[in-house]
């Protein structure tokens, strides 16, 4: 390793832990100006992506406050710091973290509110797609045998997930307010499990908490199952399936991208 | 690599397109529709590249919207070109992509690394000016100029620390680089405001030293000011204020060196109306017009 690589590795190792001293030698400057300078970088380092995660979980930061989130920013920003230069790679880790950050702990549905925030950022930048048109709907529905034959390619901007909080319901409580904050919690029962879809089928991000059986069958989609047998899992999971709902929410959110016809037997 | 001629001054940076000698904004989501209701457009709008790295979606619509309006400048901010390691290939063909499907008029990105060991930390880190580092960035603006098929622009940076075994000024070490990769130079003037300042330099024998003639883009920006226990000020580049008189100042000796040169205005921290910025791109116009007039007059 040349001598450069070392000033460069012991920067780096500086802007990681405040708490060490820079290397001296290396600069022109006396130890207290080094160390001032030092500091701007340092500054920039951690408050630009402490401000960054602050603005991509608006919700999460409502909940704990912006002290405490800023805090359990700054910890992630010093432990783990981005891998890539595109910082919405960087919004996707965070709610894996939250779920390991102890003192979060006494807000337990913390991390499933920032993974519906971080799964609207994911949406936000996925690959277009357009939605199937109703008429196609109405051409399968025609003819119901086709159900089992018939696949689904779901639109690249969707996910969904399973919280055993309510996190859909919270996160739906922080929206349309001037500030997060202003939210009114009190009549929300967060122990309640929900699923959640996030789904973007023109510009704008949907959210949207899934009604029983939903979770199930686009598990199914994704994995390859026929509409027709797809439903049927979804029964099997949640037996007094509404049918029409299920099917309300493949068309209302433009889930469905292309039919993929299975060849005749 | 061999780089065809350009005429200094006129902004081309691919053989597509030239970046007009007239003032330009960086682009925020936030000023899309005041952008596209604006009957008098700035003349170019230049993007940060690592913004516009996903698939699709509201950025893309944006940018394609605009690109088909207005010239575009595509600034890269994450490169690392100054990194002890090797250039990210996975950043490299991003990039890649963004210039294949927008053509920009001009790629920028910066003297100084921001990854080091595979971790990124958000920031332009400073180089020490020796022949190693200078061997390095030369490979690694080759690389890129290769790689996207361009000529690059390298802008100059805002640096706090100074290094105690440096052996190039600044100004000589990118008058080094332009001269062995025929990279153009990306002048940003509120840097060497900030940096002259920071190191007790003259602006004016910096600029001196500086390989002038490969000048393509200008760059304005507000800075803050760090006061210090001891009344001694840093100057800091954080692109969250107007334009300082000090660095309008030392735009306007940098274009009656140069001429008419495209110019952007930045502004990235506390974004501000689009008329305030509208209104700073206005005012550098102004002076690329009393420029272009003064070397019509000379």
């Amino acid at each position: 390793m040349s001598a450069h690589d070392c000033v460069q590795s012991s920067l780096a190792a500086a802007l990681r832990a405040p708490a060490l001293p820079v290397a001296g030698g290396d600069f022109a400057h006396g130890g207290g100006e080094a160390k001032r300078r030092m500091a701007v970088h340092r500054n920039t380092f951690i408050v630009s992506l402490v401000d960054a995660l602050a603005d991509a979980f608006p919700v999460s930061q409502a909940l704990v406050g912006e002290p405490f989130f800023r805090a359990m920013a700054r910890e992630r920003v010093l432990a783990d710091p981005p891998r890539s230069p595109v910082l919405t790679d960087y919004a996707r880790g965070m709610p894996d973290f939250i779920a390991a950050f102890a003192p979060a702990a006494r807000v337990p549905y913390l991390a499933d509110v920032a993974r519906i925030e971080a799964l609207r950022i994911q949406a936000y930048h996925a690959a277009d797609a357009t939605p199937l048109p109703h008429a196609a709907y109405h051409a399968l529905l025609a003819s119901p045998s086709s159900l089992h034959r018939t696949r689904a390619v779901l639109h690249p901007a969707c996910a969904w997930f399973r919280s055993p909080h309510a996190a859909c319901t919270l996160w739906e409580a922080h929206q349309d307010l001037s500030r997060p904050s202003d939210a009114a919690l009190e009549d929300v029962d967060a122990t309640r499990a929900e699923d959640t879809l996030v789904v973007r089928p023109g510009l704008d991000v949907v959210v949207q908490c899934l009604p029983a059986g939903a979770l199930e069958l686009l598990d199914a989609l994704r994995d390859g199952l026929t509409l027709g047998h797809a439903f049927q899992q979804a029964r099997h999971a949640v037996p007094l399936l509404d049918d029409g709902a299920l099917f309300a929410v493949l068309v209302v959110h433009g889930l469905v991208v292309a039919l993929d016809p299975l060849p005749e037997p | 690599m061999h780089v065809r001629g350009h005429t200094p001054g006129a902004g081309c940076s691919t053989a597509d397109a030239c970046l007009p000698a007239r003032a330009g904004i960086g682009f925020k989501p936030v000023h899309f529709t005041d952008l596209m209701g604006d009957p008098h457009p700035p003349a170019f709008i230049e993007v940060h590249a690592e913004n516009y790295m996903g698939a699709g979606g509201a950025p893309h619509h944006m940018l394609s919207v605009l690109r088909e309006r207005l010239p575009l400048s595509l600034h890269g901010v994450g490169l690392s070109l100054g990194g002890a390691g090797p250039l990210d290939p996975v950043h490299l063909a991003r990039l890649a992509t963004l210039v294949a499907r927008y053509r920009p008029a001009a790629f920028s990105e910066h003297l100084a690394w921001s990854t080091h060991d595979g971790r990124f930390f958000n920031d332009l880190l400073p180089l020490r000016y020796d022949a190693a580092s200078l061997a390095r960035v030369c490979r690694h603006v080759d690389q890129v100029q290769e790689r996207l098929g361009l000529r690059m622009l390298l802008e100059n940076p805002s640096t706090y620390l100074a290094f105690a075994h440096g052996t190039y000024s600044e100004p000589e070490f990118i008058a080094a680089i332009v001269q062995r990769t025929g990279c153009g130079l990306l002048l940003d003037v509120n840097n060497v405001h900030v940096s002259c300042h920071n190191h007790r330099h003259d602006p004016d024998a910096y600029l001196q030293a500086m390989p002038l003639h490969a000048v393509h883009e200008i760059h304005l920006a507000g800075h803050a000011r760090d006061a210090g226990s001891d009344g001694e000020a840093l100057l800091i580049d954080d692109h969250g204020a107007p334009v300082d008189e000090a660095v309008w100042a030392l735009f306007q000796s940098v274009l009656a060196r140069t001429g008419p040169v495209p110019t952007l205005i930045e502004w990235d921290t506390h974004v501000p109306s689009y008329d305030l910025l509208r209104e700073q791109a206005t005012r550098a116009q102004a002076s690329i017009d009393a420029a272009a007039c003064a070397k019509a007059a000379a």
